[in-house]
């Protein structure tokens, strides 16, 4: 074992980059919320990519060092310290056998990502090592960490310390957060008053989220096209025959409070969608608190597309920076 | 019955069979999501069956949104050709109906539901023009039931009633959905039964609950040894009411890990089915007879 976990913080979970080819049966993708930042964290400890790291929400784990290791943070704002001595972020450091890693409150961002040389070795279930608390899957024994558990990680010969990713290649959410859409799905449904309102509408993130979901409030309640309800949908117009959830589907249920599905989504149910999140966005939505103010900016498929290679561009130039 | 297709942000395409269910929407959408799968598409990473809908996730890098669009649609034809009969099994499911844990958590959510003051079969009984939970509870298990669609959370099973449209029941979801549901509750939305696979929240109607572990990450239940998730779509299933002291002996045997459910082979032709429900139907829990 490597890691003692003295404390957990909030809520620190084994993340990698998630189980794809199980959602038909209910069993969402899961890993990191923010993929960038767990893809960087690794390259600063020249992981693989997509090595198992911890990934810890709000408030920061502390942990004992069993055997010295190369560690990286990178996410949100949030102070490094190792035996209460500052750590930069975005950057590889050395913690030894014996010291402990802890951090001080976070700052701006919502989600850390720690990535210790060796990755993270439980046992993977289904292809990988996320955890998938509501199935009781992957991850340390199928849970978030607690006090005491003892963490493997694999064993590497040290890497570099001060290893470094410049500012300008870090990826974060502005403010307030822009968040890019692709209308479709069930977008047909609302008027087109309500279409344009949401997007110029004013959103702040509720206290309901999670890496299931993020719920946002503010806006104005969504208008629906009339209709007779479709057999089996119910009778609320937000309802639909069950149909399977995109990740990053934008769900309203009742015409209120709309929420994003994030990697741990269920994979589907009966409310209607009004189009999702581009893939390039979904990162910055694992970054954002409670109460972050948030707007919704409709974009074209091809914007999509270029905002997708654009963040495959960043990641392509922090591996050269790192060589 | 129109197919509609349409995207899910640049990751996903969906494909909505008709607005509502039935079991020819069911089957096209199974037939052509089998079609998608033997395509193999380059750059699908999952194919999701629903219940009148399925989905296609798929990495843009590898195949454009726009090219994925028409190899899809490309393949419409394909399911709407393809035999509408299923090779499948019906499995015997016991059902412990109004029993003490689910009562306990209907009466802890009761401000969230249309009617405070009964219970929810009392509800759904009425709201069906049943005179009493009972005869609703008849309806409920007296003729098959077909996965249509697994998902919402791991191996939760979807189920639609084996019946004419006209006899099949319809409830509404809970007002605000609840915070806890018991593992293994027997639910009622819209005009689908379900299984919660786990505990957690939900906005199903509860009726009931069964002693019979549907999934099992750690693989310890004999039935589940070989995957996880015991359901999937296509399956029947023929509920099976028993009472508390069933119950207790099914739980027993699943402990000591030798319980095995009853399950039968059979074919399901929707031909056949729509020609004749009821001779249908007893033909396919005769074959539990057998098990």
């Amino acid at each position: 074992m490597t890691l003692k976990i003295k404390n957990p913080g909030l809520s620190t979970s084994i993340q990698d980059l998630g189980r794809p080819g199980y959602f038909h049966l209910g069993i969402p993708i899961g890993g990191a919320m923010d993929r960038f930042a767990l893809r960087a964290a690794n390259m600063l400890v020249e992981n693989d990519e997509e090595a198992a790291c911890l990934e810890a929400v709000f408030l920061g784990p502390e942990i004992e060092f069993l055997e010295d290791r190369v560690v990286a943070v990178t996410g949100a704002n949030m102070p490094i310290k190792v035996d209460g001595e500052p750590r930069q972020a975005w950057s590889s450091f050395l913690v030894k056998a014996g010291q402990t890693l802890g951090f001080d409150f976070l700052k701006t961002g919502a989600r850390i990502y720690i990535a210790i040389s060796g990755g993270i070795t439980t046992k993977p279930a289904l292809g990988s090592r996320s955890t998938y608390p509501i199935g009781a899957l992957g991850g340390f024994e199928g849970r978030n960490l607690q006090s005491g558990d003892e963490v493997p990680t694999g064993q590497m010969e040290l890497k570099t310390e001060g290893r470094k990713i410049p500012v300008n290649l870090r990826r974060g959410p502005s403010d307030p957060a822009e968040l890019r859409v692709l209308p479709g799905l069930y977008w047909h449904r609302i008027t087109e008053a309500s279409q344009k309102q949401f997007f110029g509408g004013e959103w702040a993130v509720a206290p309901e989220a999670d890496r299931m979901g993020y719920r946002f409030k503010g806006g104005n309640a969504l208008e629906f096209v009339d209709r007779d309800q479709p057999f089996g949908a119910g009778s609320d117009p937000s309802n639909i025959v069950d149909g399977c959830y995109s990740y990053g589907s934008i769900q309203v249920p009742g015409g209120t409070e709309p929420i994003v599905l994030h990697r741990d989504a269920v994979s589907g149910g009966g409310y209607f969608t009004i189009g999702a999140i581009i893939s390039a966005d979904m990162d910055l939505i694992g970054q954002l608190q409670p109460h972050t103010q948030a707007r919704f900016v409709k974009v074209s498929m091809e914007e999509a597309l270029a905002a997708r290679k654009e963040r495959q561009k960043m990641l392509s130039s922090i591996r050269q920076v790192l060589g | 019955m129109k197919t509609r297709y349409t995207y899910g942000g640049d990751e996903h395409v969906y494909i909505e069979m008709d607005e509502e269910m039935s079991l020819d929407a069911f089957f096209k959408g199974l037939s052509m999501s089998n079609a998608v799968r033997d395509a193999n598409i380059p750059g699908v990473t999952e194919i999701c069956p629903a219940n009148a809908s399925f989905q296609v996730k798929f990495d843009p890098d590898v195949t454009l949104p726009d090219d994925m669009l028409e190899k899809l649609k490309e393949l419409e034809h394909v399911g709407e050709a393809a035999d509408k009969r299923l090779e499948t099994r019906i499995i015997e499911i016991p059902v412990y109906y109004q029993d003490p844990w689910t009562h306990e958590t209907l009466m802890r959510f009761r401000e969230r539901h249309q009617d405070p003051n009964g219970t929810d079969l009392d509800y759904a009984a009425k709201i069906n023009g049943f005179n009493s939970a009972e005869e609703f509870i008849e309806a409920h298990h007296a003729q098959p039931w077909f996965v249509s669609m697994v998902g919402f959370v791991a191996g939760l099973p979807f189920l639609y009633q084996l019946v004419e449209r006209e006899k099949q029941l319809q409830v509404p979801k809970y007002l605000r959905p609840r915070t806890d549901t018991p593992k293994l509750t027997v639910g009622y939305g819209g005009c689908f039964s379900c299984i919660y696979s786990v505990r957690g929240a939900g906005g199903y109607q509860m009726f009931g609950i069964t002693p019979m572990p549907i999934f099992d990450p750690e693989q310890k239940v004999k039935y589940l040894q070989d995957f996880m998730v015991f359901f999937k779509p296509g399956d029947i299933v023929k509920w099976k009411p028993i009472d508390r002291t069933e119950y207790d002996r099914i739980i027993a045997e699943v402990e000591a890990g030798h319980y095995q459910p009853k399950i039968a082979s059979v074919t399901f032709d929707l031909e056949e089915f729509n020609a004749d429900m009821s001779g249908t139907n007893a033909k396919l829990m005769e074959a539990l007879n057998d098990a």
